[in-house]
């Protein structure tokens, strides 16, 4: 092994090592941020990504719950959805979409004094259902709208 | 930085709503650059904490499906004119920023 090929070897071997420190880098903010709930936001099923969530997976159908979202979406990129309801005792509010790859998009804690209405705005890939999951009382509710999208918002 | 965030409280009648728009990518670590072919990796706000006068008034966890330069909207019980609200956000990567304004 000549000179020329040792550097070469030697340089490897810094590349790889920068990419491990990169690699712990990366890994320590997402130790920090440990109450990020990883499992149930990465989760491919509905119903794992509801009971990953809300800590069940059996949610009740409610009629009490009003989803506001555009019932044709033309970029599904920016899909403005509110979730409010005359319940009370709401301790959280899940929203989910249910085709896309990871269908939670967002959970709500809501403490004592915080009214059950929050907007924000999601992404769909394709046409589905939003469904929205309100805890209260310890029970898990459930509601669902959906919204036609003509254009996906998901790498489309 | 407190440039990424834009937020706007309001009191009225005993209820106090509050809008925020945060300026943040959103990538979601599914999508592809289309002229390289590569993956572009995540980055998304996992986390949005808003306090009216240094108690708590929501906590959200977000993925990466909330839209690019995402729009929060709640509302809560209390509240008056010039109370201090501060909201404040981190993201997967471990970025964050935060902001403090007067209900108005």
């Amino acid at each position: 092994m000549n000179l020329n090929q040792k550097r070469r070897v030697f340089l490897k071997g810094s590349v790889a090592a920068g990419t491990l420190g990169a690699a712990v880098g990366l890994l320590t903010p997402g130790a920090v941020l440990a109450a990020w709930n990883k499992n149930a936001f990465t989760a491919k099923g509905i119903d794992e990504a509801i009971a990953g969530a809300a800590g069940s997976p059996t949610t009740v159908p409610s009629t009490d719950i009003t989803i506001k979202a555009p019932d044709i979406a033309e970029n599904g990129a920016v899909v403005p959805v509110s979730v409010s309801t005359k319940m009370d005792g709401v301790n959280s509010i899940t929203l989910l979409v249910e085709k896309n790859a990871t269908p939670l998009s967002a959970i709500f804690h809501l403490p004592k004094g915080t009214l059950p209405d929050v907007s924000t705005r999601v992404k769909m890939g394709k046409t589905g259902d939003v469904i929205a999951v309100v805890k209260a009382n310890g029970k898990l509710y459930s509601a669902r709208k959906s919204v036609k999208v003509t254009i996906g918002g998901c790498g489309g | 930085m407190a440039k990424s965030i834009k937020i706007r409280a309001k009191s009225k009648g005993g209820i106090t709503t509050v809008k925020a728009l945060i300026t943040h990518p959103m990538e979601t670590g599914l999508r592809k650059n289309k002229k390289t072919g590569e993956m572009i990796p995540a980055h998304f706000i996992q986390e949005v904490v808003c306090k009216h006068n240094g108690k708590e008034v929501i906590n959200c966890e977000w993925g990466g499906s909330v839209s690019k330069n995402p729009y929060l909207a709640f509302k809560f019980n209390g509240g008056k004119k010039d109370d201090s609200i501060e909201l404040s956000w981190k993201d997967n990567k471990g970025e964050g920023d935060s902001i403090t304004a007067k209900i108005r």
